[in-house]
């Protein structure tokens, strides 16, 4: 018996081996091959960029700020972008504007990750169940379904959030009483292009129950069409909350939220534009981050679309 | 903005139901289809109402204590309740709370002390002028743009006006509004400020339509019209970039599907030119469903210049839930709900029988 040594397998190699050996490495292969795809889109390698930005500064952020976000100096009162010791100047309390965005996209992130933990299990959930189950589940599920996504969006969240007080909280609610039905939508029609599909049929032929299947086949399968979804919605999301915050329904002052910042600003936006344009521009960044990943997400997971 | 950008269903043309599984007769194939489009409407309709009740029933404000102020004794409280209905089981007052509603009875507005829908017709003009402007804008350079992305795909061209649409999703409306007033207003004075016409010309002309700019024409007052039109440019151009972003996107790839289609090469084999291939005979085609994507837009955009109003102070039906959500005055904000939910709900439907009318193969 010879002993060649095995030629050492590179990480690389062992990631776009054809023939995986484990389910996990197939896994990570596929992954590996989406981010080579998704890698020559640089539009979406800057969105992807641009939300992780926003994540490293709501982590990061309070120690990268100079001031407080809450620290007023009656002094230096709305001084122009550049002042020394205020990089992008200060509002009309004096307070740092740079600090108060950077402490802002805590929020910013606190809203967005809240509506998408409720508002994609909940309608992966409806939106498999309809599809699975059929007949007359599915009709009335969907009928529901309809009813919310006829409504207009921002009025009904207007609506709820008069009636349930402004703040953060309520405007999560409002935002995700409002946006869960396309997740719906979506988990239904990928339920029905694999309900009939052989792996179902075997899974039910071994005594598998309705809700195992569900759980443990058509969810999986579902997920990459809703995390593009989520993604893509992002912006949606992070627009609604502060355009509730600019009406003052959102989060409430002194509370840093970019859209209460953008309004407090249009009361000096003439004289001292910088106040209300600059949280305004961050909303804008990091929403066309979540917009520009989402489109190149898209790209990879959902070939169908693809263009 | 909630524009659907992706597969949602306001994204994708309504797609004709039965799945074409059992072959029916036409006749009664379009009966059904309209008892279901009638099913459907009631359907939503009633969602909605069952919505703005509740939402009626749990804000924090006592509707009793709102009609008679806070100092009156049992009896008149007591009396008053049950004028208003409230000591009915909950089933009951929804039932009479549905029929006023189909009545156009939403209360009275305690900011106005108007009827609720008199309040509407008043305000609606103006947001249905904002909203037509802004859409007429969208497809004249939305459409256009989309079908130049689509021939030229890949290319510079395709990515300009892609990352511009993506922009167009991406920024919020009421910075963007203000930051048109800085620089157009403030700095470079090309434009008019906030508003609907300059004070000076404030009740010149006799609302007839309520649409400034058709009622001065009518009128012959040209100077108003001109200021309604310089106040208009930049609300209605700022409105119209969002439409112009979800229109030019989806019309690239309605323009995509078609141009893979077969008929296309025959068209080239015989000889036309590509324009007439493009333009003629796939955006003939993309056209179907591209009316749909448009009313659906004009429905979004009608909920969606609330921002936009309040931003200009434009006196339309989304400065009027504002203002009157900040006043705690219910009446006002759900009768406007239900009045911008029930043109939603009927453009949604209007698309869908569009869609219906106009693709030979959804008959």
């Amino acid at each position: 018996m010879t002993l060649t040594a095995p030629p050492t397998p590179t990480w690389r190699a062992w990631l776009l081996d054809d023939a995986p050996a484990s389910p996990r490495q197939a896994w990570c292969g596929r992954m590996y091959r989406g981010w080579l795809h998704f890698r020559r889109n640089p539009l979406a390698v800057s969105g992807l960029a641009m939300a992780l930005l926003l994540i490293v500064v709501a982590a990061v952020g309070p120690a990268l700020a100079p001031h407080g976000p809450y620290e007023q100096t009656l002094d230096s009162r709305l001084l122009p972008p550049g002042s020394p010791g205020y990089l992008l100047g200060t509002d009309e309390l004096g307070r740092d504007i740079l600090s108060r965005v950077l402490y802002g996209a805590r929020i910013t992130l606190t809203i967005v990750v809240l509506v998408a933990i409720i508002v994609a299990p909940l309608g992966l959930l409806v939106g498999t169940v309809a599809g699975y189950a059929g007949g007359i589940v599915d009709t009335v599920l969907m009928r529901l379904t309809d009813i919310f996504l006829a409504f207009p969006r921002l009025i009904l969240a207007l609506a709820l959030v008069a009636a349930l007080g402004p703040g953060i909280e309520n405007a999560v609610i409002a935002i995700a009483i409002t946006s869960w039905p396309p997740y719906a939508r979506i988990a239904r029609a990928e339920t029905l292009t694999i309900r009939r599909s052989d792996f179902i049929a075997a899974a039910r032929l071994q005594g598998a129950s309705p809700w195992r299947i569900v759980f443990g086949q058509v969810i999986p399968l579902c997920t990459s069409s809703v995390i593009v979804r989520v993604t893509l919605d992002m912006s949606g999301i992070i627009l609604v909350a502060a355009g509730l915050g600019f009406l003052g329904l959102g989060a409430q002052p002194p509370s840093p939220e970019w859209g209460a910042m953008v309004s407090s600003g249009r009361k000096f936006l003439l004289d001292q534009w910088w106040v209300a344009t600059v949280p305004g521009f961050a909303i804008f960044v990091v929403s066309l981050g979540f917009n520009l990943l989402g489109d190149g997400l898209r790209d990879v997971l959902d070939p169908r679309h693809g263009g | 903005m909630a524009f659907d950008i992706v597969n949602g269903a306001a994204a994708t043309p309504p797609r004709p139901q039965g799945d074409g599984r059992r072959p029916r007769h036409a006749v009664a194939r379009h009966g059904g289809a309209v008892l279901r489009v009638a099913a459907t409407l009631a359907f939503t309709l009633l969602g909605l109402l069952a919505v703005t009740f509740f939402i009626g029933r749990v804000v924090p404000i006592d509707p009793v204590l709102a009609a008679v102020g806070d100092r009156v004794n049992a009896a008149t409280y007591e009396r008053v309740r049950v004028e208003l209905g409230l000591h009915l089981p909950l089933w009951e007052q929804f039932l009479r709370y549905i029929w006023a509603a189909l009545q156009g009875e939403f209360g009275e507005s305690v900011l106005t002390s108007n009827p609720v829908l008199d309040d509407i017709r008043r305000v609606f003009p103006a947001t249905l002028e904002l909203a037509t402007v802004a859409t007429v804008i969208g497809v004249v350079l939305g459409v256009p743009a989309g079908v130049i992305a689509a021939t030229r795909r890949g290319t510079w061209i395709d990515h300009v006006i892609r990352v511009l649409g993506l922009a167009g999703y991406s920024v919020p409306v009421f910075w963007l509004g203000l930051m048109g007033l800085l620089v157009f207003y403030a700095r470079l004075d090309w434009l008019p400020g906030p508003g609907r016409i300059d004070l000076f010309f404030e009740g010149m002309v006799e609302p007839v339509t309520g649409v400034i700019l058709i009622d001065s024409a009518l009128a012959g007052e040209w100077d108003v019209f001109r200021s309604a039109a310089g106040h208009l440019v930049l609300p209605a151009s700022i409105l119209g970039y969002f439409s112009l972003a979800y229109i030019s996107r989806m019309t690239r790839s309605f323009m995509l599907e078609q141009l893979q289609q077969e008929y296309i090469t025959t068209a080239r084999i015989k000889g036309l030119s590509e324009r007439a291939v493009v333009w003629r005979h796939a955006l003939g085609n993309a056209w179907v469903p591209l009316v749909t994507v448009i009313a659906l837009s004009y429905g979004t955009l009608l909920e969606g210049s609330v921002l936009t109003e309040i931003v200009f102070s434009w006196p339309g039906l989304g400065f009027y839930i504002t203002n009157s959500l900040l006043n705690a005055d219910m009446n006002a904000v759900l009768g406007g709900t239900i009045v911008v939910g029930a043109v939603f709900i009927g453009l949604n439907l209007m698309s869908d029988i569009l869609y219906r009318l106009l693709d030979p193969r959804a008959r």
